[in-house]
């Protein structure tokens, strides 16, 4: 069901490409798996301030352990995109099986809910204009 | 100032009359009574509701037994909230008991996080914790406890020990003299008017003038819609633990003293009811 005209909802970062290029299709094709948010998801409710809208976050994902590294760490993620989503894009591009757990964690320090979304945890636990990711196969912290 | 301890029992031990009736396509082999049950206010669906999954599973069928949720009318309640929070964000303002509906099949995995035992609880619980941790002190008070110290943070919430819990967390509502308040405010605002999730940002108990910041100013800064009125009138109400809270009380104070178990104020924003 990718449909071809979409554009992916997780993609790399242009630094990332110059190695990576060749992964970029495949950046789409997972976002799928078991995230059905709309892309127009701009909020009636809250007010956002002016200059802080922009609408990708930049995401650096991190290996924890003996689990697989990703070839481009860096991606440019949708802030409605939740924590479950960015675990489904990932288990996906390391051809994880749908049985296998994958942990995702903020700081090093704690897990944030499969619901959160990054955008949030990106305007809380972000620096230098970024949102570090650490991600395991089994429970790093706590 | 002796008295605000009293503020944490009375948080603490907020209860929700709650009248739990089994969803009507359930099949069971006789009629399924409602079941009635206080509900702890600062705790978590899943983990108070053992009696009534008994209560219904006595009357059904083994195999049309499977995972349990809940809902009220029409939306299926987050086991991961607290229930005092699910109860304002819903059904503040409407008729006592708390009429919650129970299920056993169709689980909507759109909506909710499945929850196959305790463990789940305990995980997002302490999860929550250290999240409001790193807010308030960049970890440090939650990294420099002992494991023992955060199991009994869990116990104590599972077990509704309140000397048990508060032992351990009055640590973590401390802060360094000098600052006058926590690095940054947990917080949650929720609204009943939109599917948006929760806002969550960064905001400093003190201004940088040295005055305490007030609910209000945190709604003015990043929920304006909530305290803005219309025609001269307030459409909304902001709600924490079934009451309002005035405007003007400092954000440091109700951090300490009116946040859930897990650190978090969960402040729901709700329309004024128009009777």
């Amino acid at each position: 069901m990718a449909e071809a005209g979409k554009s992916p909802r997780v993609s790399p970062e242009s630094e990332g490409r110059r190695k990576g290029g060749e992964d970029t299709q495949e950046g789409g094709g997972a976002a799928g798996a078991a995230d059905p948010a709309p892309l127009s998801a701009v909020s009636p409710g809250t007010e956002e301030p002016a200059g802080d809208t922009k609408k990708k976050i930049d995401v650096l994902l991190k290996a924890v352990g003996d689990t697989p590294i990703m070839k481009t760490k860096k991606w440019a993620v949708e802030r409605t995109r939740t924590i479950q989503g960015l675990v489904d894009f990932i288990k996906k591009f390391l051809k994880l099986m749908a049985s296998e757990q994958l942990f995702i964690y903020v700081n090093q320090s704690f897990a944030p809910s499969p619901d959160q979304e990054v955008g949030t945890l990106y305007e809380c636990f972000g620096s230098d204009g970024k949102l570090v990711l650490h991600y395991c196969k089994t429970q790093a912290w706590g | 100032m002796t008295d605000d301890k009293d503020v944490l029992r009375d948080v603490w031990f907020g209860r929700i009359p709650t009248c739990f009736t089994l969803y009507q396509d359930e099949i069971t082999e006789r009629e399924a009574e409602p079941y009635y049950l206080l509900l702890p206010r600062i705790s978590y669906l899943t983990l108070v509701t053992d009696k009534v999954k008994k209560h219904f599973q006595k009357v059904m069928r083994q195999e049309e037994v499977s995972e349990i949720w809940f809902e009220y009318e029409g939306t299926p309640l987050k086991w991961h909230y607290p229930i005092g929070l699910l109860f304002d964000l819903h059904a503040s303002n409407t008729a006592l008991p708390w009429s919650i509906t129970v299920h056993f099949k169709n689980f909507p995995e759109k909506d909710l996080l499945h929850c196959h035992s305790k463990d789940v609880i305990e995980a997002h619980f302490m999860a929550c914790i250290k999240e409001a941790d790193a807010l308030k002190h960049k970890s440090q008070v939650i990294n420099e406890m002992q494991k023992k110290d955060h199991k009994q943070l869990w116990m104590g919430l599972q077990n509704d020990k309140f000397e048990q819990f508060w032992a351990i967390n009055r640590k973590l509502m401390e802060y360094p003299p000098e600052d006058s308040g926590f690095r940054y405010i947990p917080f949650r605002i929720y609204q009943a008017a939109t599917e948006r999730p929760f806002i969550q940002k960064l905001f400093r108990p003190i201004a940088s003038g040295g005055q305490l910041h007030t609910l209000g100013d945190l709604l003015k800064d990043v929920c304006p819609s909530a305290i803005t009125p219309e025609d001269g009138e307030m459409k909304t109400q902001v709600m924490i633990h079934g009451i309002e809270p005035m405007l003007e009380t400092p954000i440091q104070w109700l951090s300490e003293h009116m946040s859930y178990p897990d650190n978090f104020l969960h402040i729901s924003i709700i329309p004024q009811p128009t009777d």
